[in-house]
């Protein structure tokens, strides 16, 4: 990468805004944006997998604490929550070397929390909505087959509610990347930090976030564009037939 | 006098004026948003290729750019570019056009989330028109009613309807999205609870009032679209179509 750079300083010519120094802080918080996307989306997805079967559940005592975690989750703005897990971790002044001293040392983690648990109740909601779609005859035909509900839920819901939820994931996908924006207000370096350190240090505004909103566009259609991928693979058996 | 639980260490009145703040926000740009979405509306159904390039430029400009991001290039480079604009228009009119146009956080931050609002209203409007029978049009034509006496008349209450509950959704989007005025310095409740966490290093006694108080925003809004759906629901029987 340094290398890449040093040879990127002739092709600059002199740009008083997009030196090299200023363009490897983007490809930091290029770095941190993705990192942190994309960790909580892993995390949120695999949470989010357990909390839809029991929020699709019929026993009271599993139905509602996933109903009210998604609720509370959805219906507050992202950036209280991250608030809320950046300075509850920053003000409880944990023993050195403790567990705790490394997520209010670091705000990286309070921010990976928030970000987790959000798309978590999001995701959980688009898999219950999913699941909930399945059609009844083919439980039916489970139910005929002598299925147990768990082999159902493994063998026939699930598969079908994946390819079902794809197209809303990816929309939550990108969701996710515009929202990791407010990342930056924790004093975490990611895209939107670097673009408002180069402005503040140049006064440029445009330049400076018309280039960082560009970087966020190519990052969206691109992911936009892998999901369509995944959609022609998935969801084959939807296409109409000529 | 405030009743203690209220007095939130005396934050209590700065976080209430916060809250109007966040609900003047957010009415302006769903205006805003209502507006903008029915012209991007219009554009993508127009029979114009111009138009409906437009249309899909904007929506499509607004879904890969991050809201912070729009906001933060209007407010800072807002003020640098209307200034280039005036100046301009000085220049050129020999000085008899002298006016100077102030891009505070206020109105950086309405513009914006009625900006990409209406890009969300554009694809909820566009479905909404989409759904209003074709004869219904045809009808009021017959009558002799001019275009704009149509769509006033006829499209737009029938429209309505179709469009109230992702209007709905899109309000609550929008709700949400308020709270980023704070970053660019606007002093609506979350920018004084994280004002007031700051100077007291208590995280959860001004946090958590405030997300309570986005919840009974949306509560209290439900009321009115329940209203609202019933007013544009006159005449359809449940389970119809």
């Amino acid at each position: 990468m340094d290398g890449l750079l040093s040879q990127l300083g002739d092709y600059l010519n002199g740009n008083q805004v997009f030196t090299v120094s200023t363009l490897a802080m983007y490809w930091q918080g290029l770095v941190n944006t993705v990192q942190l996307v994309f960790i909580a989306l892993i995390i949120g997805l695999l949470l989010s997998l357990p909390f839809a079967v029991m929020r699709s559940s019929k026993k009271a005592w599993l139905k509602w604490p996933v109903w009210a975690f998604t609720y509370l989750f959805r219906a507050t703005p992202l950036l209280i929550q991250l608030y809320i897990a950046y300075y509850g971790f920053a003000f409880i002044h944990p023993a050195e070397g403790s567990l705790l001293s490394t997520f209010s040392n670091n705000a990286l983690y309070p921010a990976l929390l928030a970000f987790t648990l959000n798309t978590a109740a999001y995701t959980t909601e688009i898999f219950h909505g999913a699941i909930k779609a399945t059609s009844r005859g083919e439980l039916e035909a489970a139910r005929a087959y002598g299925m147990s509900r768990s082999l159902m839920m493994r063998r026939i819901i699930l598969p079908s509610a994946f390819r079902r939820a794809l197209p809303t994931y990816g929309n939550e996908v990108i969701f996710m990347l515009h929202a990791s924006a407010i990342a930056s207000t924790v004093t975490i370096m990611d895209l939107t930090g670097a673009a408002y350190y180069v402005y503040s240090r140049f006064y440029t505004p445009f330049p400076a976030f018309i280039f960082v909103a560009l970087l966020y566009m190519v990052l969206s259609f691109g992911i936009q564009g892998l999901f369509k991928m995944l959609e022609r693979k998935l969801l084959v058996h939807q296409r109409p037939r000529s | 006098m405030l009743p203690a639980w209220l007095d939130f260490m005396g934050y209590g009145p700065r976080l209430f004026i916060g809250g109007l703040l966040t609900l003047e926000v957010a009415l302006l740009s769903l205006l805003i948003g209502l507006v903008l979405g029915l012209l991007a509306a219009s554009a993508k159904l127009s029979r114009s290729a111009f138009l409906r390039a437009i249309g899909t430029a904007y929506t499509t400009l607004i879904r890969g750019v991050p809201d912070l991001v729009l906001m933060m290039l209007l407010f800072y480079g807002g003020q640098i570019g209307v200034n280039a604009v005036t100046d301009w228009l000085y220049s050129v009119s020999g000085g008899t056009i002298d006016m100077y146009i102030n891009i505070n956080a206020f109105t950086a931050g309405s513009i914006t989330i009625g900006f990409i609002i209406g890009a969300y209203m554009a694809e909820t409007f566009r479905g909404a028109f989409l759904a209003v029978e074709k004869g219904q049009m045809e009808a009021a034509e017959a009558y002799g009613m001019r275009p704009l006496q149509t769509f006033w008349r006829i499209r737009f209450p029938l429209m309505m309807r179709h469009a109230l509950p992702g209007i709905g959704n899109n309000w609550l989007v929008l709700l949400k999205m308020t709270a980023l005025v704070s970053i660019i310095g606007l002093s609506d409740m979350v920018q004084v609870a994280d004002e007031a966490t700051r100077a007291n290093h208590a995280p959860f006694l001004f946090l958590i009032p405030v997300a309570l108080g986005y919840l009974i925003i949306a509560g209290l809004s439900e009321i009115v679209f329940q209203w609202l759906t019933r007013r544009y629901n006159t005449g359809v029987l449940e389970g119809d179509e």
